[in-house]
């Protein structure tokens, strides 16, 4: 193999070409290497971010969840009107996870001790939460009364946004969940051979209700923040936010086989999303036209990713 | 007669490895032709070769005099050379028809002819003696017909040279008689058989020549087996005299560590009850399906038990939980390695250090450094033959993981029971007698030991009282002192009448 061949099938291949790809941007495309856009780009990708990081231990798993984009918007709207009623945010807040958890255990239990399918499981589940969010609005955007609310996105520390901040510290606790933890091991270990696992002593059925219940959690998380950005809880909010972020955790190199992932990996994947639909947005290209976009970046990465393997196969 | 198939000087190098050097021998227009090697001998490639799906470096295949050249698994099909593998390639929703038509199906304008795709077959099946029915759905035939099917798909093609890897290693002795009819039916059909085999009992039954590859090189070629003994072969595979392989090794027996009492389950009806004690070697007999595994998974945990105890020291185990029968002390090398035992992707490392982590993992935090050592040590102890603690499990070969899989049970705390399910399958014979040591070992130093086993001379080689399953019920309970082959296999044997025709055959064989 060339050095250059070497270099981007490597182990570290995705980012030198995210490096490469965001060195050409930053050159050719005006006003976006500013401090604002940098900002605006983070906070686009922050509910993105925050999922894809719990979205990569399902897949590790080989699970897969569906419900994520029904979640965010339901445990928003939850937050919003816990919040309304109680006046107090923190009531909201806690009304929010409550909802989001529930929601990830059923969709646990359901996979992990009966056994459906997790396509399946999270697909029913999708349209159900869908189905609360829109019947406890009535279908309608509901307010938020105290102005408290929209400081969780709008406050900032040291300058930037806190949900960027909330974003980055998700990205390091679960990079350090996945790579130096028993749990992170054992989802691997369950991704690669979940029998074996499981005849290893690996409580498999309780991990997957946890990875689960986890991915509710976040996803109430990205909800209560996604709330307060657009300042209302919205029953339609994060429509196919699921298939932008499994396409981001792909993009990163996470297996949907199981058993391979990486943090860095997933970090990357969730920026590039991010970059590309920015640069689009700088240079007033048409939204349809983002859609054709995301779906062959996607699918150049898969390829990217086929030739890895290959060339990792070809090492050993 | 003359060389049909010649292979000349025939070189082959991976990175790091050379797999095959300089190998030549040639075989006879009907014959069946073993093949024989440790793992890591060079078989696999040289089937590899053989079957198109790599080349050779350097070096040639002649068949019938002709030099091939052939690229790909394709152009060795078309040349006659066919090679069947031990995951076998058939589609299991289709029925045996369809499989054997395949890629070329009889008909018009793409309507198939399905008179023909049916009659074709039944004819092809009933010259080969093969009976099965040509309708059936694939996914409804045992593993042994399967193998039959795949055969009959080779015979189909108009293959002139059949070669099975580790044909019967998944087959009951009974499956594999018919498989070795058949076999003897090809070869009388002027067919080329290369068999690859790990048991030398079926190289004799079945083989007129035979090949000894030994790390990639031609040990020794033998054109009459007839003028070769067994324990010639096994010095030849592994390079030295191996006196004996087994090894045994008697011990003080103390007082019962695992007691099973009526134990039952979805898939073990009759309830079962027996017990092992310290320092004590427990052999499983019977046939593929006996309830032998069933049982070690009820006992384990993996499989949720009906009814039934089961108790270490005196203490019960809580049933249908693997991790609280490793907390209590039992603890199960699978059957299946490949799907029940390694994580694949996962390195040696994460492979050994998966159950026992916990006890040095504060907060489910890692300890990088302890695994590591962790690793290392049992690297060193069990004798792991790898570059580095870091290699992927899946570029082991079959001895160093199940090694793997004893390091992760052996870093447990306090171990008292031991299952371990097929210790050897598909490990050759150096490695065999390391196992045996560290199952022996282990004996010694209090452990109860289960093993389970279908190769006869293994259980009554290692074990100190072997317990005779079939048909799901335990049939016989047999202290070392009264082994005999034929009361062995007797009781395994479904029923009388094929049980002394059978035995005498096994008995003649050897």
């Amino acid at each position: 193999m060339t050095s250059l061949k070497k270099l981007l099938l490597g182990e570290q291949g995705l980012v030198v070409i995210f490096a490469v790809a965001f060195a050409i941007v930053a050159l050719t495309v005006p006003n976006f290497l500013t401090e604002r856009n940098m900002l605006g780009l983070l906070q686009s990708v922050v509910t993105i971010g925050i999922v894809a990081c719990t979205m990569m231990f399902c897949l590790a798993s080989r699970d897969f969840d569906l419900s994520v984009g029904s979640t965010v918007a339901f445990s928003g709207m939850v937050a919003v009107m816990a919040s309304n009623a109680s006046g107090s945010i923190l009531v909201g807040l806690v009304a929010a996870l409550i909802c989001g958890g529930a929601v990830g255990l059923v969709n646990g239990v359901v996979i992990a001790r009966f056994r459906i399918n997790a396509l399946i499981t999270t697909l029913a589940t999708m349209q159900i939460v869908r189905g609360f969010a829109l019947i406890a609005s009535d279908g309608r955007a509901v307010g938020i009364n105290d102005p408290g609310f929209y400081q969780l996105a709008l406050s900032k520390f040291l300058g930037i946004p806190t949900p960027i901040w909330v974003m980055v510290v998700f990205f390091i606790v679960f990079g350090f969940v996945l790579n130096r933890t028993v749990f992170g091991k054992n989802t691997l270990a369950i991704g690669g051979n979940p029998e074996a696992s499981r005849l290893a002593g690996v409580n498999v059925s309780n991990m997957r209700i946890w990875i689960f219940t986890l991915q509710g959690l976040v996803c109430a998380v990205a909800g209560v923040l996604l709330a307060s950005r657009i300042t209302s809880g919205q029953p339609n909010a994060a429509t196919g936010l699921e298939l932008s972020v499994i396409s981001a955790c792909v993009l990163g190199g996470v297996s949907l086989a199981g058993g391979r992932a990486a943090m860095t990996g997933v970090i990357v994947g969730v920026l590039i999303m991010g970059i590309a639909e920015n640069v689009m947005n700088l240079l007033n290209i048409q939204a349809f036209y983002q859609y054709v976009v995301r779906g062959l970046i996607l699918l150049l990465a898969v390829l990217l990713d086929n030739l890895r393997s290959a060339a990792a196969g070809r090492r050993t | 007669m003359q060389d049909f198939l010649q292979f000349k000087a025939i070189s082959k190098g991976y990175p790091g490895v050379q797999a095959l050097a300089d190998v030549s021998f040639s075989v006879k227009k009907g014959a069946v032709h073993g093949l024989m090697g440790e793992n890591g001998a060079g078989k696999s490639t040289l089937i590899r070769v053989l079957s198109g799906d790599q080349s050779a470096d350097t070096g040639e295949i002649l068949i019938d005099g002709k030099a091939q050249n052939y690229r790909s698994v394709r152009d060795a099909f078309e040349a006659g050379v066919i090679v069947i593998h031990q995951e076998l390639q058939l589609v299991p929703e289709l029925t045996v028809a369809e499989n054997l038509w395949l890629g070329r199906f009889p008909g018009k304008a793409g309507v198939i002819d399905r008179t023909r795709l049916v009659g074709v077959v039944k004819q092809k099946l009933k010259d080969i003696g093969i009976d099965i029915d040509p309708a059936a759905k694939v996914a409804s035939l045992s593993i042994g017909e399967r193998q039959m099917v795949e055969i009959a798909k080779a015979v189909m093609a108009d293959a002139r040279v059949i070669a099975l890897d580790e044909p019967t290693s998944s087959l009951s002795s009974r499956e594999s008689e018919i498989l070795f009819a058949l076999i003897d039916r090809l070869r009388a059909e002027g067919k080329i058989i290369l068999y690859v085999s790990h048991r030398l009992d079926e190289i004799f039954r079945l083989c007129d020549s035979l090949t000894v590859l030994r790390d990639g090189k031609l040990a020794a070629h033998h054109p009459d087996i007839s003028k070769v003994t067994r324990d010639q072969i096994i010095s030849e595979m592994v390079g030295r005299e191996i006196a004996n392989i087994w090894g045994f090794r008697p011990r003080e027996r103390g007082a019962v560590r695992l007691e099973v009492k009526d134990l039952a389950g979805r898939k073990l009806r009759t309830p079962i009850s027996f017990s092992v004690r310290q320092g004590e070697i427990l052999g499983f007999f019977g046939l593929i399906g006996a309830g032998r595994s069933e049982m070690a998974r009820l006992v384990y945990g993996a499989d949720s038990r009906s009814q039934g105890t089961v108790s270490v020291d005196g203490k019960a185990v809580a049933p249908d939980s693997p991790p609280q029968s490793i907390r209590s002390g039992i603890v199960l090398c699978p059957e299946d390695r490949k799907f029940d035992g390694i994580v694949q992707g996962r390195n040696i490392e994460e492979n050994m250090a998966i159950s026992s982590r916990r006890h040095f993992s504060p907060f489910g935090i890692l300890q990088p450094k302890k695994e590591a050592e962790l690793a290392d040590r049992f690297i060193a102890r069990l004798r792991v033959r790898t570059p580095s603690r870091k290699q992927e499990i899946v570029n082991l070969s079959g001895g160093n993981q199940q090694k793997v899989i004893l390091g992760r049970w052996l870093s447990e705390q306090g171990v008292k029971v031991l299952i371990i399910d097929e210790p050897t399958r598909g490990i050759d014979v150096g490695a065999k007698s390391e196992i045996y040591e560290i199952l022996y070992e282990l004996a010694g130093q209090g452990m109860a030991i289960v093993v389970i086993s279908s190769e006869l001379p293994e259980v009554m080689g290692i074990t100190d009282r072997i317990m005779v399953m079939c048909e799901g019920r335990v049939a016989a309970d047999i202290e070392r002192a009264d082994f005999d082959e034929r009361r062995i296999l007797a009781a395994a044997l479904p029923d009388v009448a094929n049980a002394s025709e059978l035995s005498n055959q096994q008995v003649k064989s050897r």
